[in-house]
């Protein structure tokens, strides 16, 4: 059976058809998860993708983290499941407690459409397991909101337990120590502002988000042969 | 039971970038105000809240606080209470 990956879909997500799109090229299934179920339906990797989730009012995933999937998101993290935030989706990720730090507006107050350079650093992540640590991708970003900060014990937290997983090659919003993306202590929760789901085909303009993707994927494949055992 | 009406002031905290305030503060020298500085925006919640004491309404305003309207990992909080006239 192919592999089920579930897209977390909130009032206001508007990346999940192009996530669930790219997963599907590669060959697993995709499928929609609504915010107001309180189960994730037994997948085996999750995406919470980019978008303005509850119109991002209060704060950007300030609302979404109390919707009842979210709780059910945080049982699978716990268990080891393979769960990433993209844009938007680390946005909520930060604000539920999944990930540290939280992700407020780019220096300079400018909305952000690029496409950028990453830099991988390191393979240790459930988004990054086929990458290459040291690797630039060029991949889209798309956010008012990616200027990651935390404190200085969280960061040093993140250096010390290799959980930075890209940094930008020059950086686009102001964020510490240049963090495009971070991961839990377990690695199997990942948070980045760039859009791999954009990378996808050479038709977009890189395929480089592929091979991120395709390490989700294999991610998937684990949990779902640890979860069977 | 009282009825308060609240109100709650959020604001960065100290030490994290406050990019709008950076971005006030340097437009307001462009119109021949150069003797500003410290500029930060911040944010203001009012809501009426029923409780039987000032001191109820003031704890579940602090843990409303903390559990929705401000993040503690970049911002502060201060919260005013004022009791008005049961309804």
């Amino acid at each position: 059976m192919s592999l089920r990956i579930g897209v977390v879909q909130f009032p206001g997500t508007n990346c999940e058809l192009d996530v669930s799109w790219a997963i599907e090229e590669l060959g697993a299934d995709a499928e929609m998860l609504w915010h107001a179920d309180a189960t994730v339906r037994g997948v085996d990797a999750l995406v919470v993708p980019g978008g303005f989730a509850h119109g991002d009012y209060l704060r950007t995933g300030a609302i979404a983290r109390f919707s009842p999937v979210m709780e059910a998101v945080s049982e699978f993290a716990a268990a080891g499941g393979p769960v990433v935030g993209i844009c938007n989706g680390f946005q909520v990720l930060t604000e539920a407690g999944l990930l540290p730090g939280a992700l407020q507006k780019n220096v300079g107050l400018t909305f952000v459409c690029d496409t950028v350079e990453i830099r991988v650093e390191t393979a240790a992540s459930v988004l990054t397991g086929l990458a290459t640590p040291g690797a630039v991708l060029r991949i889209p970003i798309n956010h008012f909101e990616g200027n990651y900060v935390c404190d200085a014990d969280t960061l040093r937290q993140l250096r010390d337990e290799d959980r930075v997983v890209f940094r930008y090659v020059r950086n686009p919003n102001g964020s510490l120590d240049d963090i495009a993306g971070i991961a839990n202590v377990g690695g199997n929760v990942v948070g980045l502002m760039p859009h791999p789901e954009r990378a996808s085909d050479a038709l977009l303009g890189s395929a480089d988000g592929v091979v991120l993707l395709r390490s989700l994927l294999a991610a998937a494949a684990d949990t779902r042969t640890r979860l069977s055992a | 039971m009282n009825r308060y009406e609240v109100r709650i002031d959020v604001a960065h905290l100290p030490g994290v970038l406050d990019p709008q305030g950076a971005t006030v503060e340097r437009a307001l020298p462009a119109l021949g105000y150069e003797n500003v500085s410290d500029v930060s925006i911040a944010k203001t919640i009012r809501l009426v809240l029923d409780a039987p004491s000032v001191d109820a309404a003031r704890a579940q305003v602090d843990e409303m606080c903390r559990r929705l309207l401000a993040n503690p990992v970049i911002e502060q909080y201060t919260i005013s209470l004022e009791e008005v006239s049961a309804p």
